[in-house]
């Protein structure tokens, strides 16, 4: 049974400290007494997270403790499921974003979103990259090409696809394919990016450059993630917040949730002896 | 493990065990020897048969049904022998069975069947994207897809009498207008003489939008299934990128079910081209030598342009209504007429058919998920 102390958490990715105490830092989102219900069966009771500026922040928790349905309301992807239905606050820049007024489409331009599973369209690996620009209406081939490169480069993917832009994204390999998702978030030019278990499917030498991704773009990007592997939170996290039955049970900076948590809940999760 | 293994001996040698300890409690004692050789079961004999005469009622079924085309196709080119030449297509209708041919048909068929395309894939494509993107689970939504399937199930006849009350008289009222009599006043101040328009009332479009009726429930649930079949994640990620909804169906879900949406398109048009019922209850020519607007070769599509604006708006006669007639005829010789009329129909369906292979197989190389 693994004992709680700083020896065993693994090192962490460069760029990432975990011990800075982030709550100084000003907020990117914040979330206010959030509850969230899919038709009558609630899934988020009393949520309230604070996300800080540039920083990476990990959401962990046993399978349906609600983690990823939070992740969800924060750029409003719950909004695509029938009788799904949230009361409480998220602000996002201070504004609160579950505001009826609120233009989803340039909500989500803002705040992107990677998915466990690769999702590249069936097209080029240019044109993948180019979509987000595409259909907020730029046009212009040069300053299309000049972002494909620099978000390319950003998410580590350019030096093994610059020669071939434009043959098929289906071509490339799994880890490849979450890169190149990262690189069409980031073309939308936003400052938040969700990512939901973006390593889960992937093999250890992916999953390692994405975490090491993770440590290069917090320095520009907001970050939160959606994570089954407490190493991986461990790893690549300034704060942790840890959720169980729908309850945000605690949340404070990494180093301190994974050797001296508050709550006896999240010790034991931590720990392995459930979840 | 070792300290498990009380008896000392390796878990290999103690058979029935694992790890020193009985599987199935006190019978760990040897089970009796079995044997793969296949006969030696009754009951395992019976199933094994049972299984066999399975497989052969359904190669049965398959080769029973191959068998009745080929002899249908062998008896229809057997019957064909003796009209079936060039001229056959080159020539229009004739009294006599020797000059009979079927190219007021040919072309009939054809300007109904682009017409027809031309108005069922824009309404049967737009239906089914309201109803599979669109449209939120509401109880008119799931009666519209329970009825679309009892809509094509109706026989076509009955669109035929539906196309002759709405199209028919339609095209009537409109031709009453435009007779060179009409003289309309506008706000009082000059009038206006429409001028005359040779249009039928039994004309090509009415034809076209009958079968359109015809063929809409089948277009319609060709591309539901098609835009099902295509993976959600491609629009979740689309919406997640900034996209609006009409950019994701426009951009991503549209071409990704583009193979599946023209395979079904193509082969409903094919279904439309053998329709003869809804056309005869229209009141087409049986007996025409007139191909619409008077063209008679792909090359006067090009060099006689006045025409081309004619021939939607001309009387028709179709390829299954001229075999129909021919069948009928008294005349014994017109039995390899309406062979050979079978057989142009049965080439023409053959090439759209292979046209949709060709479509799904170089567009869906293309989508790899």
């Amino acid at each position: 049974m693994p004992t709680l102390s700083s020896g065993n958490v693994p090192p962490s990715v460069a760029g990432v400290d975990r011990d800075l105490d982030m709550s100084a830092h000003p907020a990117a989102i914040e979330a206010r007494h959030l509850d969230f219900y899919y038709g009558e069966h609630q899934v988020l009771f009393d949520v309230s997270l604070t996300v800080p500026e540039r920083s990476v922040t990990a959401l962990i928790g046993p399978s349906g403790c609600g983690k990823s349905t939070f992740l969800r309301t924060m750029n409003r992807m719950n909004d695509l499921i029938e009788g799904s239905r949230c009361q409480g606050e998220i602000l996002v820049e201070g504004q609160n974003i579950m505001d009826p007024a609120v233009d989803v489409v340039l909500l989500r331009k803002h705040v992107g979103m990677v998915f466990q599973k690769s999702t590249p369209f069936p097209k080029s690996i240019f044109d993948n990259v180019a979509y987000g620009p595409r259909v907020a209406g730029e046009k212009n081939r040069a300053v299309l090409a000049d972002l494909v490169e620099s978000c390319l480069r950003k998410a580590a993917l350019w030096e093994e696809v610059k020669d071939r832009l434009t043959t098929s994204a289906m071509s490339l390999s799994g880890g490849q394919q979450q890169r190149l998702c990262i690189a069409r978030t980031l073309a939308t030019d936003p400052r938040i990016i969700l990512m939901d278990e973006p390593a889960s499917a992937l093999d250890p030498a992916s999953t390692d450059r994405i975490e090491n991704l993770i440590g290069e773009l917090c320095a520009n990007y907001t970050i939160v993630i959606v994570t089954h592997n407490m190493q991986q939170a461990s790893r690549v996290s300034h704060q942790t917040a840890f959720f169980y039955k729908g309850k945000l049970i605690e949340s404070g900076p990494t180093m301190k949730i994974f050797t001296h948590p508050s709550e006896k809940k999240t010790e034991d999760y931590i720990t392995g002896r459930f979840g | 493990m070792s300290e498990q293994n009380p008896s000392g001996k390796s878990a290999r040698t103690n058979a029935g065990s694992i790890n020193g300890a009985p599987i199935n409690g006190e019978s760990a004692k040897r089970r009796p020897a079995v044997s793969f050789v296949s006969g030696g079961d009754r009951h395992i004999r019976s199933r094994l048969m049972l299984s066999r005469v399975f497989a052969w009622l359904c190669r049965f079924s398959t080769y029973a049904a191959l068998a009745v085309l080929v002899v249908l196709l062998a008896a229809i080119f057997y019957s064909s022998i003796g009209r079936l030449s060039p001229d056959f297509v080159t020539n229009t209708n004739s009294t006599s069975p020797l000059k009979a041919g079927i190219l007021a048909g040919l072309w009939g068929s054809f300007w109904l069947i682009l017409f027809t395309a031309m108005f069922s894939v824009p309404v049967g494509v737009g239906s089914a994207v309201y109803l599979e993107e669109i449209a939120k689970d509401s109880m008119l939504v799931r009666i519209i897809k329970v009825n679309l399937a009892n809509l094509a199930g109706v026989p076509s006849i009955v669109y035929g009498i539906l196309g002759y009350t709405v199209f028919r008289t339609s095209a009537a009222a409109i031709a009453t207008l435009f007779d060179g009599k009409h003289v309309i006043g506008i706000l009082g101040l000059f009038k206006v003489r429409l001028s005359k328009l040779p249009i039928y009332e039994d004309n090509i479009l009415v034809g076209a939008l009958t079968l359109t009726l015809v063929i809409l429930p089948t277009v319609i649930a060709a591309s539901q299934e098609a835009l099902r079949s295509v993976p959600g994640s491609i629009r979740v990620a689309s919406l997640a990128l900034g996209a609006t909804r009409w950019q994701t169906i426009w951009r991503q879900v549209i071409p990704a079910a583009l193979p599946g949406i023209s395979t079904g398109v193509i082969l409903s048009t094919s279904r439309a081209i053998g329709e003869a019922a809804p056309l005869i209850m229209l009141g087409a020519l049986t007996y025409t030598s007139m191909c619409p607007g008077g063209i008679e070769s792909p090359l006067e599509l090009l060099t006689k342009p006045a025409q081309l604006l004619q021939a939607p708006l001309d009387q028709f006669t179709a390829m299954p209504i001229e075999i129909y007639d021919w069948s009928k005829q008294p005349d014994a010789r017109f039995t390899a007429v309406a062979a050979s009329g079978i057989v142009v129909l049965l080439v023409v369906l053959l090439s759209i058919n292979s046209v949709a292979m060709v479509v799904r197989h170089f567009a869906s190389r293309r989508l790899k998920w």
